[in-house]
C-alpha cells in the first residue's frame, strides 16, 4: 500500500496557525518571562521578584487581587444562585425583562459601574448628600474593598444566573420527585440534590467570576483608590513617574499569571470528581410564585436588577444633564455630547467599529479554522496549536498589554500605537472564548452530514464550506455577538495599548474620567451602553434562545 | 448502474487491534445484501470500509473489475444512507437532494426533473420547499433516501437506517425501502442488528459475529439450516439442548436424555457417534399432555395465551428450562402445573458439533468461501 505525503492545504493553515501563535503568544510571553529576570545592565537577576516579595507594599496588591476576588465570587454566588433558582423554577412575570436587563449589567464597559457608584454613593454623590442632608446620617466609605466588592458583584452575578439558569433548565423532574419520594424536600432538597446536581457548573461560574474580578482594571483604578489591587499596579509601573520599569512590571506579570494558572489547574482538578453528565428528559415545570413567599420573590428579583442596573440608567441621565467638570448644573442638554464630538468622537466611535469589526472577523475565521483542525484534525500538532490558543485565558488584559508592548514596542515592529497593535490585543483577548465555543459546535454537529456530502461528489472543500461552515453558522455567530461587546468595551489591555490616534469610544470615556470631565464622560459611556444595548438585542434576536456563552 | 462488489481477504485495524481479519464477500450485481449481527461486531466498520471512510489495512475491494481501495469516496459513486440521516439541516428538502447533482455538474433542466422525479418516488414533493427540521424522522429519512438514489449511484448503503424510528415507522419504511429498491434495481448493502428487519427486506444476509462471517445465505437458509451454533441463536430463538448422536444398524439416532428420535438428514462425513448440541426452535417441539414412556417428561411452569399462538414455559425432569409455541387450540386444557412429555420434529431441528462450530445435518447452504 503507497502512502503519499502531500502537504494539503490544512496542513498548510496548520503551519500557519503555529507561527502566528508562536509570534502573537509565546513570544511575548516568553518575553515578559525574560524582561522580568532581565536587569536593566543586562544581568540574570531575580532582584525584581526580591523586590516583590519583600515589600508588604506590593506584596499586598496580589493579596488584595485574592481577597477582593474571592469575596467577589462568594457574592456573586450568594446572590446569583438564588436569583437563578427562582428565574429557573418559577413562573416569574417579565421573566424576559429581568433576563434582558442582567444582561445589560454584565455587559457593560469595565469602568461604568464603579464611575456610577462614585457619582451615586462617593463623598459628593447624590444618595449621600441626600442622606446627609435629610437624616444627618453618613454613610460609610464606598472607596476601597467594599466599593470594589459592590460595583463587581452587581456586574458579575448575572454571570453566575446565566450558568445557573443553563443548568438548572436540564435537571429532570423526576430527580426531584425522587427525592421528594425518599423525604427530603424543601430547602435540604435545594442543598442535598440541587446543588450537588449543579455542582459542576457552580465550579466553572465561579472561575469565570475569579478571573473576571482577578483581571479586572477599571474598577479597582477609580474606586480603589487605596486599596491597591495587581492590575492597577502594573499600569502604575507602566506609567511610572520617572520612565517605564518594564522589568518590576513583568515581574508583577508573571506572578499574576503563577496565581491565575493555579486557580485554572485547581478548578480543573475539582471540576473532574464532579465529572457526570445530566440532561432532563422531563424539564421541570415552572410553577407560580404565591403568597407571601412568592411577593418576596418577586420583591428580591426586582429590587437586585433594579439596584444592578441603577449604574448605567444614572450615567445615561448624567449624559443629558448640564455639567461643569465634576459638578451637576441645573437643567437638561445635548451639551456633554456637542463637547464630546469635539474631543476625538469621530475618531473614537470609527475606530471602535473598524477594530471591533476586523478583530472580530478575524477571531471567527481562526475560530472556525481552529476548530476544525482540533475536532475533525486531531493530532499532536494541531492539538498543541489548541493549547496555545487557550494562553490568552490565563492572561489578565493589562498583563496582555505589558506584554505586546515589550515585544512589539520597539524595532523591528515599533507597533505601539498603532491600529495593528490594538487589533492583536482584542484578538488575542478574546479569541480562547470563540475557539472554545466553535469547537463545542463543531462537536455537536455529527460528521456524517459532512460525510453524506462527500459521498454525493463534494470535494473536502467544498464540502467544507458549503456544509460544515454552514452548520456550524448559528453557533458561532450568535458567540461572535457577545464577543463583539467584550471587544468595543476593552479596557485593561487598551489602555496601556491607546494613543489618541487609536483611541476607542471606551477609552475616551475613561480618559474623560480620569480628567474629571463627568458630563463628557457620561456622553460617551451612553454611547457605548447604546452600542451594547443594540447588540445584545440582534444577539438575542439571533440566537432565539437564552442559551448564552459569556 | 449497478455493480457486483467482491472484496478479498479485507483487512481492518485500529491501532493495535484488528477488528477484520481477512474477510471475503461478494454481492451480486442489484442483489439486497445485509450486514446481520451483534452490536460491536464490525458491520459499520467494514461498510465505511467500502464507502471510502474508513482506511483499509488489507485486501482488495472491487466494483465490477475496477479496484476502488485508492479510489477517493467521492469518486465511488455510492449512495448512502446513514444512522442519523446526516440531512443538511440549513437546506431544504430540495436543496438536499439535489447536492449530489449538482456537485456531479448535471444540467440544470436534468437536475430539476430529476430531483422531482425522486421526490415524487419518495413521496415527499409536497415537502419540497421546507427546512429539514420540520420534517417527522420518517420523511427525514425519505429524504436521505432520496438524496442517497437521486445521482442513480453504483451501490447503495446503509446503516441502520431504521433504528431511529418508532416500531410503527420502522415496519412502514422497511417495506418502502425494499420496494424503491426493487424498483430502482439498485446493488444494497444493507445494515442491521435486527434479524427480523434483516429477513424481511434482504435477498441474501451474511451473519457477523466478532468480525468474521458465520453464514451467508437467503433467509430461509439461515433459519432453517444455520450454519453453526451461533447464528442458530442470533437468528430467531433457539432452545439448546444437550445430546448424543449414536450409529444403529447404519441409522442416526439422537439420545436426549432417555428420549430416543431418529435422525434421517445428518451428512455422510458427520455419521459417527458423537456428544451434539441440538437445537430446538420454540415451534420445533412437540407437545403431548399425555405422560408417555417415549417423550421427555417436563413440568409446566407458565402457559400465556398470546391468541394464534400460546407460549409455554417449561422445565424438564433434569431441570433444563426451554420455551415451546403451539398454535392455540379451542380446549386448550394445558395450564400451568401441567405435567407433559415432549418430542422434537425431526425434520426442522438442527444438530451441531460438541463445541457449535458446524452444523452436522446436510443441506446448509452457506456462501462463506471455507479456508
Ligand atoms: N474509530 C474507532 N477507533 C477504535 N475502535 C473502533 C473505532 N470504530 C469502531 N471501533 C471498534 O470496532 C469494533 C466494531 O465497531 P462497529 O463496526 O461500529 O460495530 P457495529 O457497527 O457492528 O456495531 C468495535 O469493537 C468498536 O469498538
Ligand atoms: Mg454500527
Amino acid at each position: 500500500m503507497k502512502k503519499t505525503i502531500r502537504l494539503d492545504m490544512w496542513k498548510g493553515i496548520s503551519f500557519f496557525f503555529l507561527a502566528l501563535f508562536l509570534l502573537i503568544l509565546v513570544y511575548p510571553l516568553f518575553g515578559i518571562l525574560r524582561q522580568s529576570v532581565i536587569s536593566g545592565e543586562g544581568q540574570f537577576t531575580f532582584a525584581e521578584f526580591q523586590k516583590f516579595f519583600s515589600q508588604p507594599y506590593y506584596t499586598k496588591t496580589i493579596i488584595n487581587s485574592l481577597t477582593v476576588s474571592i469575596a467577589i465570587t462568594l457574592a456573586t454566588l450568594l446572590i446569583g444562585v438564588p436569583f437563578a433558582y427562582f428565574y429557573s423554577f418559577y413562573q416569574l412575570k417579565g421573566a424576559k425583562f429581568l433576563f434582558v436587563i442582567a444582561i445589560l449589567c454584565t455587559m457593560s464597559a469595565p469602568f461604568i459601574g464603579a464611575y456610577s457608584w462614585i457619582m451615586l454613593l462617593g463623598r459628593s454623590g447624590l444618595i449621600t448628600k441626600f442622606i446627609r442632608d435629610a437624616f444627618g446620617i453618613r454613610i460609610g466609605s464606598i472607596y476601597g474593598f467594599n466599593g470594589i466588592l459592590l460595583v463587581q458583584a452587581l456586574k458579575l452575578f448575572p454571570l453566575v444566573f446565566i450558568y445557573m439558569n443553563g443548568v438548572f433548565k436540564n435537571i429532570d423532574s423526576t430527580l426531584l420527585e425522587a427525592a421528594e419520594n425518599m423525604g427530603c424536600t424543601g430547602i435540604k432538597r435545594f442543598f442535598k440534590v440541587i446543588i450537588q446536581l449543579a455542582m459542576p457548573t457552580i465550579l466553572a461560574a465561579s472561575l469565570l467570576v475569579f478571573m473576571r474580578a482577578f483581571a479586572d482594571f477599571g474598577t479597582p483604578l477609580l474606586i480603589g483608590e487605596g486599596y491597591r489591587t495587581f492590575p492597577v499596579e502594573i499600569y502604575n509601573q507602566y506609567l511610572g513617574e520617572n520612565g517605564t520599569n518594564y522589568s518590576f512590571a513583568s515581574a508583577i506579570s508573571v506572578i499574576a499569571i503563577l496565581v491565575t494558572t493555579a486557580i485554572f489547574f485547581l478548578q480543573k482538578w475539582i471540576t473532574k470528581r464532579y465529572n457526570f453528565p445530566i440532561s432532563a428528559l422531563h424539564p421541570v415545570t415552572k410553577k407560580t410564585p404565591k403568597g407571601i413567599r412568592g411577593v418576596l420573590m418577586y420583591v428580591y428579583c426586582y429590587a437586585l436588577i433594579a439596584i444592578a442596573f441603577l449604574p448605567q440608567l444614572y450615567i445615561v441621565y448624567l449624559s443629558f444633564r448640564n455639567m461643569d467638570g465634576a459638578v451637576i448644573k441645573d437643567g437638561f442638554s445635548l451639551g456633554n455630547f456637542e463637547m464630546a464630538s469635539k474631543r476625538l468622537l469621530g475618531r473614537s466611535v470609527s475606530n471602535t467599529l473598524i477594530f471591533g469589526a476586523v478583530a472580530l472577523i478575524i477571531i471567527i475565521l481562526f475560530a472556525i479554522l481552529i476548530s476544525y483542525l482540533v475536532v475533525r484534525r486531531s493530532n499532536p500538532l494541531n492539538n498543541g496549536i489548541d493549547t496555545l490558543a487557550m494562553i490568552p485565558y490565563i492572561m489578565p488584559g493589562s498583563v496582555i498589554g505589558i506584554a505586546l508592548v515589550i515585544a512589539f514596542g520597539k524595532q523591528p515592529f515599533a507597533l505601539t500605537g498603532t491600529a495593528a497593535i490594538m487589533i492583536m490585543a482584542l484578538v488575542i483577548r478574546r479569541m480562547p472564548y470563540t475557539i472554545r465555543s466553535a469547537t463545542a459546535t463543531l462537536q455537536n454537529i455529527p460528521i456524517s452530514t459532512e460525510e453524506a456530502a462527500i459521498s454525493l461528489g463534494a470535494s473536502k472543500l467544498k464540502t467544507f464550506a458549503r456544509v460544515t461552515v454552514p452548520m456550524m453558522g448559528n453557533g458561532i455567530i450568535s458567540g461572535a455577538v457577545l464577543s463583539w461587546v467584550a471587544i468595543v468595551t476593552e479596557l485593561s489591555s487598551a489602555i496601556i495599548l491607546y494613543n489618541n490616534r487609536n483611541i476607542t469610544m471606551t477609552m475616551s470615556a475613561y480618559v474623560a474620567i480620569s480628567r474629571g470631565n463627568y458630563g463628557l464622560a457620561a456622553a460617551f459611556s451612553t454611547l457605548l451602553t447604546a452600542l451594547t444595548t443594540v447588540s445584545l438585542i440582534v444577539y438575542l434576536w439571533l440566537s432565539k434562545s437564552e442559551d448564552i456563552k459569556l | 448502474m449497478s455493480v457486483n462488489i467482491i472484496i478479498k481477504n479485507a483487512v481492518k485495524k485500529y491501532g493495535e487491534n484488528t477488528i477484520i481479519k481477512g474477510l471475503d464477500l461478494s454481492v451480486k450485481k442489484g442483489e439486497f445484501f445485509t450486514l446481520l449481527g451483534p452490536s460491536g461486531c464490525g458491520k459499520t466498520t467494514l461498510l465505511r470500509m467500502i464507502a471510502g471512510f474508513n482506511s483499509i489495512e488489507g485486501g482488495d475491494f472491487y466494483f465490477n473489475d475496477k479496484r476502488i481501495n485508492d479510489l477517493n469516496p467521492s469518486v465511488r459513486h455510492i449512495g448512502m444512507v446513514f444512522q442519523n440521516y446526516a440531512i443538511f439541516p440549513h437546506m431544504t428538502v430540495r436543496k438536499n437532494v439535489e447536492f449530489g447533482l449538482k456537485n456531479k455538474k448535471f444540467p440544470t433542466d436534468q437536475i430539476r426533473s430529476q430531483t422531482d422525479r425522486f421526490l415524487k418516488l419518495m413521496q415527499i414533493d409536497s415537502f419540497a420547499d421546507r427546512m429539514p427540521d420540520k420534517l417527522s424522522g420518517g420523511q427525514q429519512q425519505r429524504v436521505a433516501l432520496a438524496r442517497a438514489l437521486v445521482i442513480e449511484p453504483n451501490v447503495l448503503l446503509m446503516d441502520e437506517p431504521l433504528s431511529n424510528l418508532d416500531a410503527k415507522l420502522r415496519l412502514e419504511m422497511r417495506s418502502v425501502i425494499k420496494q424503491i429498491q426493487n424498483s430502482v434495481g439498485i446493488t444494497t448493502i444493507y445494515v442491521t442488528h435486527d434479524q427480523e428487519e434483516a429477513m424481511a427486506v434482504s435477498d441474501r444476509i451474511a451473519v457477523m459475529n466478532a468480525g468474521v462471517i458465520q453464514h451467508i445465505g437467503t433467509p430461509k437458509d439461515i433459519y432453517q439450516r444455520p450454519a453453526n451454533l451461533f447464528v442458530s441463536t442470533f437468528i430467531g430463538r433457539s432452545n439448546i439442548l444437550k445430546g448424543r448422536l449414536n450409529i444403529q444398524s447404519g441409522r442416526a439416532v439422537l439420545e436426549i436424555g432417555d428420549y430416543r428420535a431418529n435422525i434421517d438428514g445428518v451428512a455422510d462425513k458427520h455419521l459417527k457417534q458423537q456428544d451434539v448440541q441440538v437445537s430446538v426452535r420454540p415451534e420445533e417441539f412437540l407437545l403431548s399432555h399425555a405422560q408417555s414412556d417415549e417423550g421427555i417428561p417436563a413440568t409446566v411452569d407458565d402457559a400465556v395465551f398470546l391468541g394464534l399462538n400460546t407460549h409455554y414455559f417449561v422445565h424438564m425432569d433434569d431441570g433444563e428450562r426451554v420455551e415451546i409455541i403451539q398454535e392455540s387450540t379451542m380446549k386448550n386444557d394445558i395450564k400451568a402445573g401441567s405435567r407433559i412429555s415432549l418430542g422434537v420434529n425431526t425434520e426442522k431441528i438442527n444438530l451441531f458439533s460438541s463445541d457449535g462450530s458446524q452444523n452436522l445435518l446436510s443441506g446448509v447452504n452457506n456462501d462463506v468461501t471455507q479456508n
